[in-house]
């Protein structure tokens, strides 16, 4: 087996033990913060599919730009959305 | 060994080429990460405004179809990813057959899908059908969501699936150490990947537990 297989071998095993560390926080009594933490877990997994599967760690600055600007745009588009409708009950 | 690919305008060298076509690839794939953003941003915007009906609803949703689920996605990403490292490595063979198994994968995975859409409509959940009977109006807009979310992830997911056959099929594909057909299957591959993997909460972890 070479470092490389060993290495993606590894990386799932990660990703399904992030599967699980989210399906059990689901079920905790977090309140408040029990989507923060699925989404903080989600995005533990998206990080280790964009860097190991597909490659990022190996991709020059070109690909990773083009990769991160999608992701900063549909954070912006997010971040403004919930912006809009956190403060729609304050008074104007 | 590998035969030499053909270069096509504007490119002169074939490490340019590949540069443009791995480029292409991820810019495509924003514009899909886009499209998928405006399902995230209705479910944000329906969680928002109904915290209490949006975690009702979702505690419907047949948890452990989705979990099993996203176990079977992650574990067709991999399948992908080793079929790059094996393309890379000078192992045709195991590339096809890393290839073939993200298909099966992808086949187990619809049909998961499938049984759990099928308990869904005899559940009356499914609106707009005959036998619907979706309670409020908050449910109804949650599963049109959820059948919008999943309904477009499996389109993409089925031609993903297409992809990877392509992919694999073609032996100067699977012969090419620089994995270019290959590699941007499977960057295809793990989008759809991505996507599920956010769905997953959205959808199914909301309510779990409740």
């Amino acid at each position: 087996m070479t470092a490389g297989v060993l290495r993606l071998l590894l990386v799932w095993l990660a990703l399904m033990l992030l599967l699980a560390a989210t399906l059990g926080a689901a079920f905790l009594p977090l309140g408040a913060a029990k989507p923060w933490i699925g989404y903080v877990l989600a995005a533990g997994k998206a990080g280790l599919i964009l860097w190991f599967f597909m490659d990022m760690r190996g991709e020059g600055g070109l690909m990773r730009l083009a990769t991160g600007a999608a992701l900063l745009w549909i954070l912006f588009m997010l971040c403004l959305i919930g912006a809009d409708y956190l403060t729609r009950a304050m008074p104007g | 060994m590998a035969e030499q690919r053909a270069l096509h305008e504007p490119f002169h060298e074939a490490e340019r080429q590949e540069e443009a076509d791995r480029l292409g690839m991820l810019v495509f794939l924003g514009s899909e990460a886009m499209l998928f953003g405006g399902i995230f941003a209705v479910a944000m915007a329906l969680r928002l405004l109904h915290p209490q009906d949006y975690i009702a609803a979702s505690s419907q949703m047949k948890l452990w179809h989705g979990t099993l689920n996203t176990a079977v996605l992650l574990t067709s990403s991999l399948m992908a990813a080793l079929a790059v490292e094996a393309a890379r490595g000078g192992s045709p063979r195991w590339a096809g057959r890393a290839l073939w198994s993200a298909v099966a994968l992808g086949l187990l995975f619809l049909g998961i899908k499938g049984h759990e859409y099928w308990l869904e409509y005899r559940e009356g959940a499914i609106p707009g059908l005959a036998n619907a009977h979706v309670g409020s109006a908050f449910e109804q807009l949650f599963m049109n969501l959820y059948c919008a979310a999943t309904g477009l992830h499996a389109l993409h997911l089925i031609g993903g699936m297409v992809l990877l056959a392509i992919a694999a099929l073609k032996r100067s594909a699977r012969e090419d150490r620089q994995a270019v057909l290959i590699g941007n299957v499977a960057l295809y591959w793990h989008l759809v990947d991505l996507v599920w993997v956010f769905l997953y909460p959205t959808l199914y972890l909301a309510g779990a537990g409740q």
